[in-house]
């Protein structure tokens, strides 16, 4: 009935001592040892967050400071853009932006942060991909670009409601950053790089923060009452019920941003028109799906019974059927819907919100009624 | 009454020729937060290691296979309803259903408590 992994050499991050401390689950993610839960369990570290703020550790996470040969972050930000389809010229000092790296067929090579800190770009980028990504900068901006990536850096995400005044405890006036903001900020006497964003729907804030200080921060934060450690399986959990794409699955090279419903991530000036429309991997494509749209498309799911629908499962336009028309992408047990919800992709003929699909699960069709995202508000502090 | 139990982390209550059968506490405490229990129906011929019931946490789903061959007798419609009884009384009140055991000669490849405390040891 249950499986064991493995055991390969996983690399550590900084926290790695404070979580087996804390009574970390360690499960190997993205070739890190890391938590997937602690004591509480992935039901009550969701719910907690929600509630009240969770700690989670995304030091795995790739951190790259990218400065233009000229000395002008602009010329960093222009030639950012060529890698991506988002507007990086637009991203003023002190904010950040959501974008993607494209492929020269439109699809994505991964999702990430990019973020304004005045005299160069900071871009959070996923574990998993962080070596290829920092190959792909290597590869088509050195001509221009100093590209470095900050191993010596850890990052630990505060996401809650009570997220803000937990960090104003230790930093005062944090209270000042509006949703997206970045900056350098002092947390507990620590020179760190803070912005106002997660990865759960939730407010909160990500700190990069030196690796050799981490522990003494997460343990300044966890120290306060409402903060309890979270694991990855809450963070997959609540990034779901957001409706936060999580790349490798709901997103990757197979899917292009019009695909996985990210339109909403790319601005005028790089579209057909704009003024510097196009001009990325996979302009062609992408350009033409946002004129005249996609053929499938992703979209939430929210099956009708208790039993979750996870990753994988076919669907199919009826009960009976045989032509599969798409496949969940991400699915599970929302803790704060307390229902089943799920993400995948399907046909934009048959996508509208409201109407039923059927997922293939053990056997027998599942009805799953397509609903809109994210499956609970978001309370991000704009 | 004797209890026995399977590698793969099952319990099984043998009271005459009836086998009342759930998971283990060990195997709850692996699984994490319990959020839906699927149960065969109650008439249904299983054969041993067939799937029969799905228990699913918050992180993954697990088949629960026939430890032996019986007919389904009877079902726990409330561990069905409450799926969190697996995580607060495995070995109790989370019983996933009773079979009518067909071959007792199956029972001999089962472990006995203390031989289950070792294999999770």
């Amino acid at each position: 009935m249950l499986a064991r992994e493995a055991e390969t050499a996983l690399r550590t991050t900084p926290l790695h001592a404070l979580h087996r401390a804390r009574g970390g689950k360690m499960v190997p993610f993205a070739g890190y040892d890391m938590p997937v839960q602690f004591s509480a369990g992935v039901l009550k570290e969701h719910l907690h967050t929600r509630h009240s703020a969770g700690l989670f550790d995304v030091s795995h996470m790739g951190q790259v400071e990218l400065r233009a040969k000229s000395g002008r972050i602009e010329d960093a930000a222009l030639a950012l853009e060529r890698l991506v389809p988002q507007d990086i010229l637009g991203v003023a000092p002190g904010r950040q932006r959501y974008a993607q790296f494209t492929n020269a067929a439109g699809g994505i090579l991964d999702d990430l942060m990019v973020a304004n800190f005045g005299t160069h770009l900071l871009l959070v980028v996923n574990a998993a991909c962080k070596a290829d990504d920092e190959a792909h900068l290597r590869a088509h901006l050195s001509g221009d670009c100093i590209i470095e990536p900050l191993p010596g850096r850890a990052l630990i995400a505060l996401q809650g409601p009570k997220a803000e005044s937990v960090l104003a405890r230790l930093s005062p006036h944090i209270g000042t950053m509006r949703f997206m903001d970045v900056g350098p900020r002092r947390v507990d006497g620590i020179d760190c790089f803070v912005s106002r964003s997660g990865y759960t729907g939730e407010d909160g804030f990500e700190i990069s923060v030196p690796a050799e200080q981490a522990e003494a921060l997460a343990k300044a934060l966890l120290a306060d009452g409402d903060v309890l450690p979270i694991g990855l399986g809450a963070r997959d959990s609540l990034r779901l019920e957001a409706g936060l794409c999580l790349y490798g699955h709901d997103i990757d090279t197979s899917t292009t941003p019009v695909e996985g419903a990210l339109e909403w991530s790319i601005q005028k000036s790089r579209r057909h028109a704009g003024a510097r429309a196009g001009g990325f991997p996979g302009a062609d494509r992408i350009l033409q799906q946002l004129d005249t749209g996609a053929p499938r498309r992703r979209v939430g799911l929210k099956p009708e019974g208790r039993a979750p629908v996870r990753e994988g499962a076919p669907l199919f336009a009826d009960a009976t059927s045989s032509e599969q028309i798409g496949k969940v992408t991400s699915g599970g047990f929302g803790p704060s819907v307390n229902a089943p919800v799920a993400m995948g992709y399907l046909p934009v003929s048959l996508a509208a919100v409201g109407s039923l699909v059927f997922a293939e699960l053990r056997g027998a069709r599942l009805p799953l009624r397509i609903a809109a995202t994210p499956f609970v508000p978001n309370t991000y502090k704009r | 009454m004797t209890t026995l139990y399977t590698s793969d982390h099952e319990w099984l209550r043998i009271e005459g020729d009836v086998a009342t059968i759930g998971v283990t506490d060990y195997a709850q405490s692996q699984l994490g937060d319990v959020v839906f229990v699927e149960l065969p129906k109650v008439g249904r011929s299983l054969k041993k290691a067939e799937a029969a019931a799905v228990v699913e946490s918050v992180k993954a789903a697990s088949d629960v296979y026939a430890p032996i061959s019986g007919e389904v007798l009877e079902v726990n419609d409330a561990v069905a309803a409450e799926p969190a009884l697996v995580n607060s009384d495995a070995g109790g009140k989370a019983w996933f259903f009773k079979l009518k055991i067909s071959d007792k000669s199956e029972l001999g490849g089962l472990m006995d408590e203390a031989a289950y405390a070792k294999h999770t040891a």
